[in-house]
């Protein structure tokens, strides 16, 4: 094991899988001004400077992946996403189909989003399910330094087009990374952070972390939090989450996205479609605002689900039960 | 003229004769039915000198005008025909339809019907050529309209394959029309050529009607792409004879500047240089035609033929198989 920030294992990832394949090549505004020394051991053709123009870095990735490469576009904000739209969800994801399967697509789209930077909505924007919601894509949204590297390079060796998601705030936060290049996390599995037995607590990126300071404070009143960090948005590990419901019977979901049509939203479907028998409360839903990222340090943060809250909902949700124990203790 | 040179001059005559009949028969048999295809009658000459200037290692990019591309470059009148009514024996198994039509077999890939979605792919297609991947000295070549000029992805596109190098050649089949508005109505006259020229590209801009003319440009800016590596852009200028897509009744069209363009039919050119050189006869001419239009008849019974899709295959190849690649 390593210490290392997100940022580093980020770095790794790119450096281990230019080494182990050749089509492997990266291109976006500055990657080869910030990376140099990836510039230095694999060339300027593959670490490539583009101009500010998302739509052609994407497009051209597309082309480049449907012709025996394996591009990682870096592109920056995930707000900026937008402009890349076409190449992303019209070519990526549904040429591979409408081509019955001549094409393959094996790109990796990088981009930073969430608050803690004060940018403001045009920088920051988890607009991740828009992605989840376009057919041929996957999402990855991952929260440790260790998973960082893992599923960046799982992302890079995948055959489909992956977009990759990075909480900013956690950029710089550090976390023990498994030693070797083969050190790779599959797509698709979520992973249980905190095992506990009353209630289902599941999120992605940095809300991961405000889910286990909550189980923490609600340990302290006796109530077990199993805190579930999905990792992939897309293809969504339904098993994990639906494996928990049945054992909690309570479900608590934290994006810092907002609501509508959100993961949170999916979430909740899935368990009243397929744990409804199992469910002992409402599914709460603790969401961003359906408004944009303010710039301001107390408007971003105020627009951030906190463990206040996710201690709150759960206290209403298990209501009579924490009163039972509460007198069992005292008694 | 060699005898040779006489032969691909009929060649030529010949390839678009096909193109025309597969068109006419699609709108024949879309008559009063649901929307149909896009055609590109009237501009078969674009296709087959462009395409004629190729060779089996370079890569095309097209768009939903795609039909006379790939029937220039070789594509099954009857799997074209059969992926157009969307059965199984289609290039894309029916799942394309005619708007999106692409033939990794004959290095017809990645067709988008999203105006400039050609473009934006072309530089990364013939990034992955100057990287190494396919054969050694390919070069791709994307056909778009004066509509696609009118996107934004048109400068960024031409500005990455000038500025990394890239060995593309640029294909602007200017046809007047951006689906139901007239290109006076967009841009100004001679934009397309001097947008591409102030990208630092060379221009070559050509009589897209006239098939000989328009081959003998590409034939140049191909040779030149594979000299120095290097991007060209040849804008042809043509006219989409029939309307955006099937059926159009083309009441928005001016009868006087449709009946021109009428009176320059590629095909019809192309057929009156060959008859006035003594390389073909009334009869000839009329039983190219014929065959055309057999081979074309034949192509229809194969598609009506081909099975529909499983049901059940709804979601197949919306995902790649891991493992396959990696």
């Amino acid at each position: 094991m390593t210490r290392m920030t997100i940022e580093q294992a980020i770095h790794q990832a790119l450096a281990e899988e230019m080494r182990r394949d050749e089509r492997v090549f990266l291109m976006g505004e500055g990657v080869a001004t910030k990376r140099r020394d990836l510039m230095q051991d694999f060339g300027a053709a593959r670490v490539r400077n583009t101009p500010l123009a998302e739509a052609i870095i994407a497009g051209t990735a597309v082309g480049a992946a449907a012709s025996g490469l394996r591009p990682v576009v870096d592109l920056l904000f995930a707000p900026f996403l937008t402009y890349a739209m076409d190449a992303l969800v019209n070519s990526a994801g549904k040429l591979r189909y409408l081509s019955g399967g001549q094409f393959d697509f094996p790109l990796v789209a990088l981009s930073m989003t969430g608050s803690g930077w004060c940018v403001g909505a045009q920088h920051n924007h988890n607009l991740e399910a828009m992605f989840v919601h376009a057919p041929g894509l996957k999402v990855v949204m991952p929260s440790t330094a260790a998973d960082f590297k893992g599923l960046l390079k799982a992302a890079i060796r995948d055959d489909n087009p992956v977009l990759f998601f990075t909480d900013l705030a956690l950029l710089h936060q550090e976390g023990e990374v498994p030693d070797g290049a083969d050190h790779l996390v599959p797509l698709g599995q979520a992973v249980v952070r905190r095992v506990g037995a009353d209630v289902t607590l599941v999120s992605y990126a940095k809300t991961v972390g405000v889910c286990l300071q909550a189980a923490e404070q609600l340990q302290a009143q006796g109530i077990a939090a199993e805190v579930i960090d999905l990792r992939t948005l897309k293809p969504l590990d339904e098993t994990t989450v639906l494996r928990s419901l049945r054992k909690t019977g309570r479900l608590v979901v934290v994006t810092e996205a907002s609501g509508l049509c959100g993961m949170a939203a999916e979430l909740a479907a899935l368990a009243v479609t397929r744990a409804f028998d199992a469910l002992r409360a409402p599914v709460v839903r603790l969401t961003g605002p359906d408004a944009p990222g303010a710039s301001s340090w107390v408007l971003e943060q105020a627009a951030l689900p906190t463990a206040e809250a996710v201690v709150e909902a759960v206290q209403g949700m298990l209501g009579d039960a924490v009163v039972v124990r509460e007198a069992l203790a005292t008694t | 003229m060699s005898a040779v040179g006489m032969t691909d001059t009929l060649c030529r005559l010949e390839a678009m004769l096909l193109i025309r009949a597969y068109e006419e028969t699609l709108v024949e048999f879309q008559r009063g039915g649901a929307p149909g295809t896009c055609t590109s009658v009237g501009q078969e000459a674009c296709a087959v000198g462009v395409v004629g200037a190729l060779e089996s290692r370079d890569r095309i990019l097209t768009n939903h005008r795609s039909a006379a591309h790939l029937i220039a470059r070789g594509a099954d009148p009857g799997r074209l025909m059969a992926e157009v009514l969307g059965r199984v024996d289609g290039y894309c198994g029916g799942r394309s339809g005619s708007l999106h039509i692409s033939a990794k077999e004959l290095g017809v890939v990645l067709t988008s019907t999203i105006v400039g979605g050609e473009l934006s792919m072309a530089p990364g297609v013939a990034l992955a050529q100057k990287m190494g991947q396919g054969e050694p000295g390919g070069i791709t070549t994307v056909f778009f309209g004066d509509g696609a000029a009118c996107e934004g992805i048109f400068h960024e596109s031409l500005n990455l394959a000038v500025q990394w190098q890239l060995p593309l050649l640029f294909v602007c089949e200017n046809n007047d029309w951006q689906a139901f508005v007239h290109r006076r109505e967009t841009m100004p006259d001679n934009a397309i050529a001097d947008w591409a020229a102030g990208h630092g590209l060379p221009v070559a801009t050509v009589d897209g009607n006239d098939v000989e003319a328009v081959h003998a440009a590409a034939l140049e800016a191909v040779a030149a792409i594979r000299a120095d590596g290097r991007p060209r852009f040849l804008e042809l200028v043509t006219y989409r004879l029939r309307g955006h897509f099937e059926p159009d009744d083309q009441a928005y069209v001016d009868a006087d500047e449709l009946a021109r363009w009428q009176a320059r039919d590629p095909l019809q050119s192309q057929a009156d240089r060959l008859l006035a050189q003594g390389a073909l006869d009334a009869d000839e001419f009329a039983q190219l035609r014929e065959q055309a239009a057999a081979r074309i008849e034949a192509a229809m019974v194969f598609a009506q033929a081909s099975a529909w899709p499983d049901p059940r295959t709804l979601t197949h190849h919306v995902y790649a198989e891991q493992g396959a690649h990696s």
